[in-house]
């Protein structure tokens, strides 16, 4: 723990750092050809559809599996004599139910079909639990959480514009969003989980959390992006470079929080109950929330960083850090630049490392010095008003 | 906090309100959608739907049966053992009717006002004595001030809306009273129709509440609303959708409620038929009832012919009831069918299995949380725990009291909603105390940098769980069926979140740091300076705790230039 610990100062002092910013666009082929296989899965295989969505009648009880039960349960409800049954699906859960999915019936005939499942199971009708969807019912529920999407995607657009003052973050978010939705649901389709409404809550409600990693991230950008253009030690993207690796054991730490849970829940509602609403949430949800850390750490930054290095205001502070990096170098007093070390990021370091000159001890090697012109290193300390909050 | 509980203890609810998917029991879900096919389904018609519903349901003998809407759907939760009928029964169309009013009698053998019974046919005009139909209808523009029919507007002038009835029923329809309608005609026109005697005796025999199957080409047995009258009614004589429209409204120049009545072409032509053939019926006779789904709502007396498709109702209405009559009669002018969407049939073994995992999938997962905070965060993990404690008792007992005062039931949704929460909770606590520890890390003291690292924590984790609430708030306003209720207690729990941060947790955090153990970075606190990677807390000398890595000079080597 001490060790990570060490690490995350390190991270947060820009010591240690991974350039995510400068490896976009490995991180960003990665997302497409996960978009990608999500979009070829999604038309090619399609998505599970469970019985809500697709209109029909499913029975569960509870009765001794044996080898014969799937067939027995088939022909007893074929036995009904009901012509609209159709072929009567019957499967079993957990080693102690059995489930029976046929298609739509009429009022009449719902309790004539349980009725035989219950005889067959030898258990009273009462605890025969049954399910009741009708064909257009599926559509329904799917158009509305269509309708919610939209609605929030532009609620959450403008709630961002308005918080970071910044419509380029809201649009690096959304498109983080849309990632994270897509790839879900694409991993739906590719590994063919069923899809029900309780699935249709999960994914809608990754939509809040992964956004709450992403917005987390940007907070502290937008921190150490403040006055950026004022001097010219660092570009906008290795100001939100720093920024990523600064919170990144904050975003480790919430995602993993936020999924012992929902992990919890899928545990349970796997093993205990066999299928249902807990399981078919939990397991959307966990999946959700794994992508959304990985977008919000790995894409939206990025995707941050790009559109706002188009402005010109941040292109001239591009080639002045350049400029002034170039000749640093230049003159053998830059720091290493080495490996994956960002030099940009050890300079930010200063920026967010000032501390005040508290404390008896002087603990030179901790604090920022500045090169005298005598070349001996003196302790610096930023004005209040540079100093933040 | 205490207020929640005392109100908790005072109203002895210790249980919340659990959803049928816990409990067993069945769940409607119906779809209404015009007849015609075309157009939306207004509020209006939704809340009369949900009305008729509620009658059919009550009239089923069902208990505690929920119904909720929420746009054009309606949810009907029944609890207890599966109800086929009752499903087959709750989906059918409510169909309006006008028919004739044979006999009235009292629903059931009253208690003898305090005023001796006045005699039959002469109502003295004491407003006691008053049988509940006090309205009649007349053509549209008559002076509503005049009255019109000697006996019974004498009465109407001065009924009170709810009158106290008289035993013996004041309309003495009796057939032989009909003598004009001749017998032999009865077989295809519902306005020459009269009840025989078998008909008669079983109306004697009627309660209300009894089940009988609506025919509107048969005669029909019905009460009124508050089941005080049962009413002997004919065939049909007109249907709901002759109307094309009714409002309630106050004619210029006058000050009582009434409800206006305009028919179809075809729809006006058979109210004047009706109308003549009612009027002719004579004084005392001339009642007809308009039925919604075998409820008589209203029992207007006709005093003459009403030509021209349009007519109004007038009585001593408030304005409720003048509004409810209107509502009702609009509802019948465009019925509105329903399709059952799902029914979802959970046994109470099912839903108690359900339960069970729910709560130790919330167990399981809270003691996780738990001992990842211990495990990461050492001493810090006690806050996490001590707010997650005082979180989850807000959670509770807000779950519990909303499930009393506004009826949130607890569904599987709502727990998973619950159980997700966890995590979104307790990251608010670790956005604060990585601040807290950067804060430390920039070389800030452990009292200022809980304070600093407030600041600035504080920002992040009110946008971040605005965003959940938001996710939360439109889910629940856009969503169907068990979707309410996991968007419902996410966003109650994100805002507790918020709540508990600000309230408890911070103040807790800043009240440790003032101790030996946190403010001097005991090695378990959290914040021991080894722990946190920095060599030594600022403030502070370095201590025995940071003697080893803490000495080593620190490989960080200044770097040119001006800061």
């Amino acid at each position: 723990m001490s060790k990570l610990g060490q690490l995350g100062n390190k991270l947060h002092k820009g010591e240690v750092s991974y350039n995510f910013i400068g490896h976009r666009k490995v991180w960003f082929i990665v997302s497409i050809a996960l978009v990608v296989l999500s979009l070829g899965g999604l038309f090619a295989r399609g998505l599970e559809l469970g019985i809500e969505f697709r209109g029909g009648v499913e029975y569960e009880a509870k009765t001794q599996i044996t080898a014969d039960t799937v067939q027995k349960f088939g022909d007893v409800v074929k036995a009904t004599n009901i012509a609209e049954i159709g072929d009567p699906v019957v499967t079993t859960i957990n080693n102690e139910r059995v489930r029976v999915q046929t298609k739509p019936l009429t009022q009449e005939q719902v309790p004539v079909v349980r009725k035989a499942i219950a005889d067959a199971a030898g258990i009273p009708a009462d605890q025969v639990t049954s399910q009741q969807i009708g064909a257009s019912w599926g559509d329904q529920i799917a158009n509305k959480a269509i309708i919610a999407l939209i609605v929030f995607i532009a609620l959450v657009f403008l709630v961002i514009w308005g918080y970071f003052r910044e419509p380029k973050a809201s649009l690096a978010a959304i498109i983080a969003l849309g990632h994270d939705v897509l790839i879900t649901v694409g991993l739906y389709a590719l590994i063919g989980f069923d899809v029900t409404p309780a699935t249709v809550i999960g994914v809608l409600t990754i939509l809040g959390y992964s956004l709450y990693d992403t917005v987390v991230v940007f907070d502290k950008i937008r921190e150490n992006t403040r006055g950026i253009t004022g001097s010219n030690r660092l570009t906008y993207s290795d100001a939100t470079n720093l920024a990523v690796n600064q919170t990144i054991v904050r975003s480790i730490n919430t995602t993993l929080i936020a999924l012992l849970p929902v992990g919890s829940i899928l545990v349970v509602g796997t093993w205990v109950l066999g299928s249902g609403p807990l399981k078919d949430l939990s397991l959307a949800l966990f999946v959700g929330i794994a992508v959304g850390a990985y977008s919000s750490i790995f894409i939206a930054p990025a995707l941050l960083a790009l559109f706002k290095e188009r402005e010109p205001g941040m292109q001239a502070l591009n080639r002045r850090v350049m400029a002034k990096r170039a000749q640093g170098t230049a003159t053998g007093k830059s720091a290493g630049v080495e490996g994956d070390l960002v030099p940009a990021a050890a300079g930010a370091a200063r920026v967010q490392d000032t501390p005040r000159a508290t404390g008896s001890a002087p603990a030179p090697a901790a604090r920022p010095m500045a090169a005298g012109g005598a070349g001996r290193p003196q302790p610096t300390r930023k004005p209040r008003s540079k100093r933040g909050k | 906090m205490v207020l929640l509980f005392g109100i908790m203890a005072l109203t002895k609810t210790w249980k919340p309100k659990l959803g049928l998917d816990l409990r067993g029991g069945t769940t409607i879900t119906l779809t209404a959608r015009n007849l015609d096919g075309s157009g939306q389904v207004t509020a209006e018609q939704i809340s009369e739907a949900k009305n008729i519903i509620s009658q059919r349901v009550n009239g089923a003998g069902v208990a505690e049966a929920d119904i909720v809407t929420s746009g054009s759907h309606i949810t009907v939760a029944v609890p207890g053992a599966t109800q086929d009928s009752l499903v087959a029964q709750v989906g059918q169309t409510a169909l309006l009717y006008f028919r004739i009013v044979y006999d009235a009698q009292p629903a059931q053998p009253m208690p003898t006002p305090s005023t001796t019974p006045t005699p039959t046919g002469k109502p003295t005009g004491k407003p006691s004595t008053t049988p509940k139909p006090s309205t009649s209808i007349k053509p549209t523009g008559t002076p509503t001030a005049k009255p019109n029919g000697r006996a019974w507007s004498s009465v109407l002038g001065q009924a009170t809306p709810t009158p106290t009835p008289k035993p013996s029923g004041t309309p003495t329809a009796k057939p032989s009273g009909t003598p004009s309608v001749p017998p032999a005609d009865t077989s295809g026109d519902p306005l020459k129709y009269t009840p025989d005697a078998a008909t008669q005796a079983a109306f004697a025999a009627f309660k209300c509440g009894d089940k009988q199957d609506e025919n509107s080409a048969k005669p029909q047995f019905s009460c009124d609303k508050e089941k005080v009258y049962k009413y002997l009614l004919g065939p049909a004589i007109m249907k709901g959708t002759d109307l094309s429209d009714a409002t309630a409204g106050i004619p210029q120049n006058q000050f009582k409620w009434q409800v206006n009545l305009n028919f179809t072409g075809e729809g006006g032509d058979k109210f004047l038929k009706a109308t003549t053939a009612i009027a002719a019926r004579g004084e005392g006779n001339n009642l007809f009832a308009i039925v919604l789904d075998g409820v008589a709502i209203s029992t207007p007396s006709v005093a003459q012919p009403i030509p021209g498709g349009t007519a109004e109702i007038s009585g001593s209405f408030t304005e409720a009831e003048a509004r409810d009559l209107a509502n009702v009669l609009k509802f019948g002018a465009l019925p509105v069918a329903f399709d059952t969407s799902s029914v979802e049939t959970v046994s109470a073994q099912l839903g108690g299995n359900q339960l069970s995992a729910g709560i130790w999938a919330g167990l399981a997962g809270l003691a996780l949380v738990v001992l990842f905070s211990f495990l990461y965060y050492r001493g810090l993990g006690l806050v996490v725990v001590a707010s997650l404690a005082v979180a989850s008792l807000l959670t509770g007992a807000l779950v519990i009291l909303l499930g009393k005062a506004i009826g949130f039931t607890l569904t599987l949704a709502g727990i998973a909603g619950l159980i997700v929460a966890i995590g979104i909770t307790a990251d608010s606590f670790v956005i604060y105390f990585e601040r807290l520890r950067d804060e430390v890390r920039e070389g800030r003291s452990l009292r200022s940098s809980v304070e600093t690292g407030w600041a600035r924590a504080k920002h992040t984790i009110i946008a971040a769980d605005s965003i959940s609430l938001l996710a939360a708030l439109v889910l629940y306003t856009l969503a169907v069926g068990s979707v309410r209720g996991f968007a419902f207690t996410l966003g109650l729990t994100t805002l507790i979140d918020l709540v508990v941060v600000f309230v408890f947790t911070k103040p807790l955090v800043t009240l440790l740091a003032r101790t030996n153990f946190f403010g001097h970075g005991h090695k378990l606190s959290g914040l021991d300076p080894e722990h946190l990677g920095v060599e030594r807390l600022p403030g502070h000398s370095a201590g025995p705790v940071a003697k080893g890595p803490a000495r080593k000079p620190s490989t960080r080597k200044p770097i040119g230039g001006e800061v």
